[in-house]
């Protein structure tokens, strides 16, 4: 079980939150101006990477409120948990 | 030379203190320089890919698997073995069914026995709306052929006498039954497949990780591969490598629309024969049935979050076994043994991907989610047939990638709304 860090209430169990995807995919301004390949990458295509990975998650049983989070998806292990209104931290050396 | 199995070589072997039995496969060091067809996976998928376009496709030449692991190491080896084809569309009935018509017949195919057991896949309705849809799954398969029968909860209880119909936290509404559904023994599909693509010519090497994907600069073409056994040259590469496929793809340069969760499942200590069918039940995530040592064994539901880590948390195996516990209350004081996960790719419709991709000479089959072993043989065939011409095979031409874009989805996700 993950122990992950919501910056508003702090370090809670993993049951509390809700994973909600690769993180800082914009939604197109002008959906109507897209072509539908480029329709498709914004619904559907991922990088789903083996390392760091930007994702969001919801806190649900908590605050119920969106954050960003920066996770090896190797070890699962969390670098840094942001507020969606905070600069990305950068990807650990090591 | 791979012996022919049967009572006059079990005899001889027999005679002879079992000495003279040759390895089931042969397994290269190295591979050779160059293929004309190089499947990067060598689970029971990629090895029924190479075994069919060797039996089916001869003229493609020489075919080889990589596998980074070893054969049946990775999710061949580790799912729950459910196999059935009551899916909700004509076109998920059509390509499941494929599979389970040549599961019947696999063993005398292969000349391994696979140890295909028909004996019934039940899904429980645990709610008013699980009933609704379970009957619409009823009905629909009724229509494209494929079997599947309405169970009163006492039907239930009759076809599965350790159940409690009654159970007051999973109350049992009734349950829809595919009697041709059942299990196999998963390592022997991965080493049967093994045998007979060897016997017919094709290179199996293990521990030979696919590091890049070289292409030509003009036309984009795939020209070969890096593994960290050398560089083989391929004009034509199948990947079928489940949770790594997107690792595999972002080397040919595409993004795909998958994601890659954890997928645990545990077995218990083994007893005598207590359980005589497959049972599911989709509103708590479990999956039960009992393998031939006797464990129970069972499936849970997957990780919420994308992972490569081959574990998940300890809290997904609680919840599916406080489920088995409450609908099968004669297991309560069962020991459980051991517990593992693997990585599944799942994409957004949970239906498979299986064709032809943007880069010439790229194929594809992923995608399988948490469903993938029960498609094993038809994956195989329909994928072979692709890759040998270049073009989808029927029953694989709607699960193309291009559905993305078109937005024809086939949506078993929304059709079961939960993992399969």
């Amino acid at each position: 079980m993950l122990l992950i860090r919501c910056p508003w209430c702090g370090e809670r169990p993993e049951p509390e939150f809700r994973h909600a995807g690769e993180a800082h995919i914009a939604r197109p301004a002008d959906p109507a101006a897209q072509s539908d390949a480029d329709w498709a990458a914004y619904l559907y295509l991922r990088g789903n990477p083996r390392g760091w990975h930007r994702e969001r998650w919801r806190h649900v049983h908590g605050c119920g409120r969106f954050f960003n989070a920066l996770r090896h998806t190797g070890t699962d292990r969390f670098a840094a948990t942001y507020r969606p209104d905070e600069p990305r931290p950068d990807i650990p050396a090591a | 030379m791979t012996t022919r199995f049967g009572l006059l070589s079990l005899a001889r072997e027999a005679l002879r203190g079992h000495r003279g039995w040759a390895p089931q496969w042969r397994s290269p060091e190295r591979p050779q320089p160059a293929y004309d067809v190089v499947i990067v996976g060598g689970g029971g998928h990629g090895l029924a890919t190479a075994y069919y376009l060797a039996k089916e496709h001869r003229h493609v030449g020489r075919i080889a698997v990589l596998e980074k692991g070893w054969i049946g190491g990775g999710n061949t080896g580790r799912n729950t073995t459910i196999i059935r084809s009551n899916y909700l569309f004509p076109e998920s009935a059509a390509l499941y069914d494929h599979a389970v018509r040549l599961w019947d017949g696999l063993s005398r195919e292969l000349d391994y026995n696979v140890m295909f057991s028909p004996r019934g896949v039940m899904m429980l309705a645990h709610s008013v709306h699980d009933e609704q849809v379970f009957r619409r799954h009823v009905h629909a398969n009724r229509l494209d052929g494929v079997d599947n029968e309405w169970l009163t909860p006492a039907q239930a209880k009759a076809f599965c006498p350790p159940l409690d119909i009654a159970c007051a936290r999973y109350p049992v509404l009734g349950a829809a039954l595919q009697r041709r559904g059942g299990v196999a023994r998963h390592d022997a599909v991965a080493w049967g497949y093994a045998r007979a693509a060897s016997a017919l010519g094709v290179d199996i090497i293990q521990e030979c990780e696919v590091t890049g994907i070289a292409r030509d600069p003009r036309g984009g073409a795939v020209t070969g591969l890096e593994t960290t056994k050398g560089t083989v040259r391929c004009p034509r590469i199948g990947v079928v490598a489940a949770g790594s496929t997107s690792l595999l793809m972002a080397m040919a340069g595409l993004r795909m629309p998958l994601e890659s969760f954890p997928l645990q499942a545990l077995v218990s200590e083994p007893v005598k024969p207590v359980f005589p069918c497959v049972v599911m039940s989709n509103t708590v995530h479990a999956y039960i049935s009992q393998s031939d040592k006797g464990e129970l064994v069972i499936g849970a539901g997957t990780d919420g979050y994308n992972s490569y880590s081959q574990a998940g948390g300890v809290q997904v195996l609680s919840h599916a076994l406080e489920a088995v516990c409450e609908l099968f209350p004669t297991f309560r004081r069962m020991r459980m043994l051991r517990s593992w996960g693997g990585i599944v790719d799942t994409t957004p419709d949970r239906s498979p991907i299986i064709g032809t991709t943007p880069v010439p000479g790229l194929f594809v089959n992923c995608g399988w989610g948490t469903g993938g072993f029960k498609a094993t043989p038809g994956s195989g065939h329909v994928f072979a047939a692709t890759i040998a011409t270049g073009a989808p095979h029927p029953i694989a031409a709607p699960f193309a990638l291009e559905r993305f874009t078109t937005g024809r989805l086939i949506d078993e996700a929304a059709a079961a709304a939960v993992a399969h």
